[in-house]
């Protein structure tokens, strides 16, 4: 039997969801659907954007207005939906490849025009779908079925790339903190302005076997070892942060004007509300 | 702006006033030329009317926003030139299957990749019907007038909001940056179409169509249907699947939503190809110079002159042209003149199937072909 | 059937295409049937630019100029590119700066106008010299009537520039009225 929550924000005929056994990506649209529910948000008005790859599949199983695009492209779509209708609630789920490799250029000015769109990007560090090619936030030297040999390239720090790009909000949770992740994704989508997320995922099935993490239980402690909430990072000196990743809200800027109310301004200039 | 009725207008700007006068609230495009005007004047008129405008980061960036825009509810338009439409050949099959209106402007440039990109040509022809991977129902308007990128942009969007499919506005160079006049006809003197935005689904299909029909009804979102629109085969509640028999069907019925009401879609212009000798087959601004050529030869008591217009040039007036050629029977000869090697020219042979002889007249060096160049070759041909 | 085929040539940011424009666009006014097309690209930007309208009684098929009914040149090289493109018929204007070719001179009517130190000295505004030229042009070829032109002038210059566009305008016909004398 599904949970409540479950039944009132999921297409309940449709799962089980297709995710390897042991993926995050089901934790993470759990704290999604989670979010949406505690925020109180008219299911009607809500619009979940994806593009392709396992993060995307998620659109699907969500009993919102969803629309699963095409590569990359989500945050174009999304950036339509939004400057068309205004009061709908957009959130875009993608995934590292998606947002940040093929959907790079739409990331960097979805995050520079500051529109009231909520990011949250599935990142398992590995292009799943296709089967464990390496991806823009694999870590350099680890494998992927196309880095046999390790990767040579550097990974990004999204959440950084996006705050550099102008985005308003950015943090980053992980599957195995819930609590913490439907918290931040709920100030997210509170947040008017870009928000981005890295929820960070894991892959047992290509990221993990290809780089010997464990299984998903290994990979999920690993998160908890590994990472620290940037609130309490704060007050730890330097030597305590070694090693660890910063989780939780990153940065935050009330000060840039939200791009949709711009265009309305325009309208109302022009004498287009009459 | 100016209200008067009669205005002297760009090609490129009329296509904004037309998609206006149509409905159309949304813009979202990359600067290109020779179609930058259309973004501009959509800039500067958008709001005025209260539609959205917005320059995306890049050309696919423009149409998946548009499309973005159409799904939520507002008639959505995209315009740019070669480059940017081949980079915009994705999410034209994403609008095919998915089934959401919209309409994407050429205006076509010379040559492959960069090419000359301020002179005029017809080459993206074929690609405006195949470019986009996979069997998909496309629908291609190429206007030859001013008048005609006012009016048949009007069209464009009813067929893409009627029938649920992108539709392609075909223009090259020299329609789109000529200046000629134009009469703005006002919406309430115009057909309209609009999607049918009322309807919940309520518990049935999304993409369910009554019997004997083959477009489904469309709300968009934030009406409280809360369906899935996805690039993925799916079944009738938008759901992806992979059952054949589920794809067939779908796959059927969005080319039959096209073919088999094709009647309704095609629409074509004769000039005299009821006796003519030698019938010319064109389409866009080419027309213009066999229309050139036709009062050239009027002054020059020279052959019969026909000239065969497609206007809808996607799906081809098949029909039209077979009942021309089976009705005249002065016809010698048929010259398909094109600003490109040949394309236009093997659906017209394709149809006439040998009954009289298929010429090309092509020209590929950026210059326009001249009614002195079609004069030559129908001499040279007869 | 009257149809007139009007050239202007001149250097990039003269103001030929808009010349063009404001001449198509009282033709049009007053009822007729117009086309106005320029050259675009690099063409258009510095070196030699080239715009053309058409005016007819009737409707116009081929949007193409081959042998303008006249040729206006504001620079010597533009004349240079466009003056074999002609008829016996064509008439050509140019700035009295340019040197017209004797076998021009010989078999064209050729008017060469101090368009460009008018504009400097007469009006003092460089920039009307394409406004003079729309006076010159239509002084010869009446495809509009002065009213029209006016208003046509008055709809693409820029605000506060309106009354010494008019000047210009009215100085170029003057110029054509006091050539024939």
């Amino acid at each position: 039997m599904p949970s409540k929550l479950i039944e009132k924000t999921m297409r309940v005929n449709r799962l089980p969801h297709i995710w390897c056994p042991g993926c995050g990506h089901g934790i993470l649209m759990r704290d999604v659907a989670q979010a949406i529910y505690n925020l109180g948000l008219d299911p009607d008005k809500v619009v979940i954007v994806s593009g392709i790859g396992c993060s995307s599949r998620a659109a699907g199983y969500m009993n919102y207005n969803t629309l699963h695009t095409t590569h990359g492209r989500a945050l174009a779509f999304a950036t339509g939906v939004k400057l068309a209708n205004p009061e709908l609630t957009v959130i875009c789920i993608t995934g590292d490849g998606d947002c940040t490799a093929i959907g790079g250029n739409h990331l960097i000015h979805a995050c520079r025009r500051n529109i009231d769109i909520t990011s949250i990007v599935f990142n398992n560090n590995i292009y799943g779908m296709t089967g464990g090619q390496y991806s823009p936030t694999t870590p350099h030297g680890e494998k992927g079925t196309t880095a046999p040999y390790g990767n040579i390239d550097y990974n990004f720090d999204i959440p950084k790339l996006a705050e550099a790009a102008g985005a308003t909000f950015t943090g980053r949770c992980t599957a195995y903190n819930v609590q913490g992740a439907v918290k931040l994704i709920e100030d997210a989508i509170k947040h008017h302005g870009f928000s981005l997320i890295e929820g960070m995922s894991v892959c047992p099935t290509y990221y993990g076997r290809k780089n010997k993490k464990g299984d998903s239980i290994a990979m999920l402690n690993w998160q908890k070892d590994t990472c620290i909430d940037a609130k309490v990072a704060a007050k730890l000196p330097p030597e305590k942060l070694e090693g660890k990743i910063l989780i939780g809200e990153l940065s935050r800027d009330e000060s840039k004007e939200e791009y949709t109310d711009m265009y309305m301004k325009i309208i109302e200039r022009c004498g287009g509300n009459k | 702006m100016s209200d008067k009725r009669f205005q002297l207008l760009q090609g490129n700007e009329a296509v904004v006033e037309g998609a206006i006068a149509a409905g159309m609230r949304f813009y979202a495009g990359y600067p290109i030329t020779p179609s930058t005007e259309i973004a501009e004047r959509s800039a500067l008129r958008l709001p005025q009317v209260g539609g959205k405008f917005v320059q995306m980061e890049d050309e696919i960036g423009g149409i998946a926003a548009a499309l973005g825009a159409s799904v939520a509810g507002l008639k959505a338009m995209t315009a740019t030139s070669g480059p940017g439409f081949s980079l915009k050949q994705e999410n034209i099959g994403y609008a095919a299957i998915a089934e959401i209106p919209i309409v994407i402007v050429d205006v076509q440039r010379e040559g492959p990749s960069t090419g000359l990109p301020t002179s005029p040509s017809q080459g993206d022809l074929m690609q405006s019907k195949w470019g986009t991977h996979g069997d998909h129902p496309v629908i291609v308007i190429s206007p030859s007038s001013v008048q005609e990128c006012y009016t048949e942009t009007v069209r464009a969007f009813n067929m893409a909001e009627r029938f649920r499919v992108p539709v392609i506005f075909l223009m090259d160079e020299i329609i789109g940056h000529l200046r000629e006049g134009c009469e703005m006809i006002p919406p309430e003197e115009l057909t309209i179409s609009n999607r049918r935005i009322d309807r919940q689904f309520n518990g049935t299909l999304a993409y369910a169509v009554q019997e004997g029909n083959y477009v489904p009804e469309f709300a968009p979102f934030g009406k409280g249907d809360h369906f899935n629109v996805t690039g993925l085969f799916h079944d009738l509640d938008g759901f992806p699947t992979n059952d054949n028999q589920q794809t067939d069907s779908q796959e059927r019925r969005l080319l039959d939503k096209i073919t088999k009401r094709r009647d309704r879609i095609q629409k074509w212009e004769e000039v005299e190809c009821d006796d003519c000798e030698t019938m010319i087959v064109c389409f866009g601004g080419t027309a213009r110079a066999v229309q050139g050529a036709m009062d050239e030869a009027k002054k020059q008591d020279f052959f019969k002159i026909g000239m065969f217009r497609p206007i809808t040039v996607w799906p081809f007036p098949e029909e039209a042209l077979n009942k021309i050629i089976r009705s005249n029977k002065h016809l010698r000869q048929i010259i398909v003149a094109e600003h490109n090697d040949g394309q236009m020219v093997l659906e017209v042979q394709r149809i006439v199937e040998g009954r009289v002889p298929v010429i090309k007249l092509g020209k590929i060096d950026g210059t326009t072909i001249t009614p002195e160049e079609v004069l030559k070759k129908i001499e040279e041909e007869y | 059937m009257a149809k007139t085929e009007i050239r202007m040539t001149g250097s990039g940011g003269q103001g030929v295409i808009m010349g063009t424009i404001i001449i198509a666009e009282a033709a049009y006014e007053d009822g007729k049937q117009v086309i106005q097309c320029q050259a675009y690209g690099p063409e258009a930007r510095g070196g030699s630019s080239k715009a053309e309208t058409i005016v007819s009684d009737d409707r116009i098929h081929y949007t193409k100029i081959k042998y303008p009914d006249l040729l206006l040149s504001l620079t010597q090289e533009s004349l240079n590119k466009f003056k074999d493109a002609v008829k016996p018929e064509t008439i050509f204007v140019v700035d009295s700066d340019i040197e017209v070719p004797e076998e021009i001179k010989a078999a064209h009517k050729v008017y060469s106008l101090p368009i460009l130190d008018s504009a400097k000295d007469v009006i003092k505004n460089k920039m009307s010299a394409n406004i003079i030229s729309c006076g010159v042009v239509n002084e010869i070829t009446h495809v509009a009537t002065q009213e029209a032109m006016e208003r046509a002038v008055l709809n693409h210059v820029p605000k506060g520039t309106g009354d010494t566009n008019l000047a210009a305008l009215r100085l170029g016909g003057q110029m054509i009225r006091d050539y024939e004398k």
